[in-house]
């Protein structure tokens, strides 16, 4: 196949994907029990009139989509409406447009709270992940080097005990610590109230609460960086053009840092593309112990406020953000080893 | 002749695992773990569904000779808490990997053993799921539907079946092309035959170690979205006296006994089950592990005949 076709492939699957993920979206928060025409109006003091206006406001009053009038409980419709008048197609063309709809706790746009939210997210995962990935390399490197030596023993049963540690308790306790012991913010991404002197002191200030859960995500993904490295490397290091390497008088640190180092390189871009929806449930998790305002805290108070269109929108926002992440990765990596490409 | 074969390949089994060190402890992990769940009521000091008389002095009280482990926010006894809490979380982590494993190895099998069009649909369905986070998912669906025992089980159990799916499926597909499933075939025997006398006692193996790493997963999912708040109040899981310690002043009480016990208990079992079943991944699928610049232990070599060959015997004779 040509670079091209595997190229339009992947894209073309990525975006099959998206409408996938746009379909069930829509589809999950009107076919469950929660219904969000009923969740969102659940006050006894509105009247009547109040409830239809609300309705109205967001769109509910419409048909959820041809032939369908509302889908729980099942009630059939008209099938010669016009599309473009159901639910499902307004809601289409609005994330077109780029619009997720409007908060019902907050009453703005999702889009616009959403947005501020990923960067802050963006912000404390990519630094958890450098951290991680250059540890996790590091030591799965030297792990597989040294397999069936104590260091390797040492190395695989810290990264299990990293694997089975629930992220949030782990959070909880260095919260804990981290708040008794040294002092550190007890949560939030500034000082509430603080008069900052300057960039200089704001950066500091963010700095300074991002050390707790920046910890807390590299413990969690070091352990499985680190065991996937070292069987990765332990696989090339089996290969013969390492044993040329060692005949041709090369040194050890030389063909870890030049064969195994970079044949290992390649998985290793795949993996943590595909790690992508792990890391989104330890955001999550993070955020939430420690009030982090990032798209994952905003989907857990999205829940405690019955909040669907918020809800739904840090879904598929996260959603689609792993799956382009996975394409991008799917590419690098067809770029890096033109084989894939072949194959 | 059948049997025979068949137990003398579990006690090839058994001796190879034997000397897995870390199966073995996984495995007393494990053991240990059940054993407190079912035998809560004798061992836990109080029971924690009886009223009692709280004074304020109750509440997160530390630990002392009547309360080993302190009390939580309503103040009840945390280590009994802790013994009850394991039914929860053992009870979630089974039944929600038995779902997924159960979904995962149909769709591996069909998709491995038919191939062609179906395999296709299969496995690109469970690509989309691959792709799609769970948590996220898990969160929206638990949200949506009312939060109890019964559908975190169920959103659980079907969101974790896509690592089953596919480690079945390709171990189906190289099952497929062995000798005695092409001499099955010729002396005409269906499909379902061969799958069932053929491929499953092949796959099962595998699957069986997997299901161990399914059902810590499993166990981690539950306590994350009892955490978030998303489970039925009235069962307390250790997520949930986790949720309850941490969003009713446990912090700021500095009662580090409501907060520590919980998470040990998951970290505990989840820990045991990830033991077990890279132990048994080990014994089932041995990788060699050794290489040019080693520098440990050379890998022992197993006597312990692989299982594939008591089946291999059968599908002869038969």
């Amino acid at each position: 196949m040509s670079g091209y076709g595997y190229l339009l492939k992947k894209i073309g699957w990525a975006l099959f994907t998206i409408v996938f993920v746009i379909v069930l979206n829509f589809f999950l928060f009107r076919v469950l029990p929660g219904d969000p025409a009923r969740a969102g109006l659940r006050d006894p003091r509105l009247t009547v009139e109040a409830i239809e206006a609300i309705r109205v406001r967001f769109g509910l009053d419409k048909p959820v989509i041809n032939c369908f009038e509302t889908l729980n409980p099942l009630k059939l419709g008209s099938c010669t409406v016009n599309p473009m008048q159901t639910q499902f197609f307004i809601y289409v063309g609005n994330l077109l447009r780029g619009e997720l709809g409007i908060s019902y706790h907050t009453n703005r746009p999702v889009a616009d709270m959403l947005i501020e939210r990923l960067w802050n997210t963006v912000l404390l995962v990519g630094a958890g992940q450098i951290f991680a990935i250059i540890i996790g390399i590091t030591l799965g490197l030297v792990a597989a080097w040294r397999a069936r030596t104590a260091v390797d023993y040492a190395a695989l049963v810290s990264s299990l005990m990293a694997w089975s540690l629930p992220t949030f308790w782990l959070g909880i306790i260095l919260l804990f610590i981290g708040s008794r012991q040294f002092g550190l913010p007890i949560g939030g991404k500034a000082t509430p109230g603080a008069n900052f002197a300057g960039v200089w002191e704001e950066w500091l200030d963010t700095a300074r609460h991002m050390i707790l859960p920046t910890l807390t995500f590299t413990i969690v993904f070091v352990g499985e960086y680190m065991l996937i490295m070292r069987s990765t490397v332990l696989d090339v290091l089996s290969e013969d053009y390492i044993l040329t390497a060692k005949a041709k008088g090369l040194s050890t640190f030389q063909i870890l840092k030049d064969h195994a180092l970079r044949n290992s390189m390649l998985p290793m871009v795949t993996i943590i593309a595909l790690n992508l929806g792990f890391t989104v449930a330890g955001a999550i998790q993070i955020e939430t112990v420690f009030s982090w305002p990032g798209l994952g805290q905003s989907i857990f108070e999205a829940v405690g406020r019955r909040d669907y269109p918020m809800l739904q929108g840090a879904f598929l926002l996260i959603a689609v953000s792993v799956i382009l992440a996975n394409l991008i990765a799917d590419l690098l990596y067809s770029y890096l080893d033109p084989r894939v490409r072949a194959g | 002749m059948t049997v025979q074969v068949e137990v003398s390949s579990f006690t090839g089994f058994w001796n190879s695992f034997k000397r897995n060190r870390m199966g073995i402890v996984g495995l007393i992990m494990v053991i240990a773990a059940v054993a407190m769940a079912v035998l809560a009521p004798w061992i836990a000091p109080y029971d924690p569904k009886a009223p009692i008389q709280v004074t304020i002095d109750d509440i997160y009280a530390p630990p002392s000779p009547e309360h080993w482990l302190g009390t939580d926010d309503a103040g009840k006894d945390v280590l009994s808490n802790f013994i009850y809490g394991a039914r929860v979380s053992l009870t979630v982590g089974f039944f929600a990997s038995f779902i997924s494993i159960v979904i995962g190895g149909v769709i591996g099998i069909v998709a491995g053993f038919y191939g062609g069009r179906t395999e296709n649909v299969l496995m690109r369905l469970t690509d989309i799921m691959l792709v799609i986070p769970d948590l996220p998912l898990a969160v929206v669906l638990v949200a949506l539907t009312k939060p109890s025992l019964l559908n975190i089980i169920f959103v659980i159990g079907i969101l974790g079946w896509t690592s089953t799916a596919r480690l079945v499926r390709s171990q189906a597909l190289s099952v497929k092309e062995r000798k005695f499933v092409l001499r099955a075939r010729a002396i005409g025997a269906s499909n379902m035959y061969i799958v069932r006398r053929h491929i499953l006692p092949l796959v099962l193996p595998l699957m069986v170690a997997n299901t161990v790493l399914v059902i810590s997963l499993a166990i981690l999912n539950e306590s994350t979205l009892s955490f978030l708040g998303l489970s039925d109040p009235t069962t307390l899981s250790w997520g949930q006296m986790l949720n309850f310690a941490f969003t009713r002043g446990g912090m700021s009480a500095g009662a580090w006994w409501a907060l520590v016990t919980p998470g040990f208990g998951i970290v505990w079992v989840v820990l045991g089950c990830t033991l077990l079943g890279h132990g048994l991944e080990q014994v089932l699928n041995p990788r060699l592990e050794t290489h040019h610049l080693s520098v440990g232990a050379e890998m022992v070599a197993r006597p312990a005949r692989p299982p594939t060959h008591a089946v291999d015997a059968r599908a002869i004779e038969g």
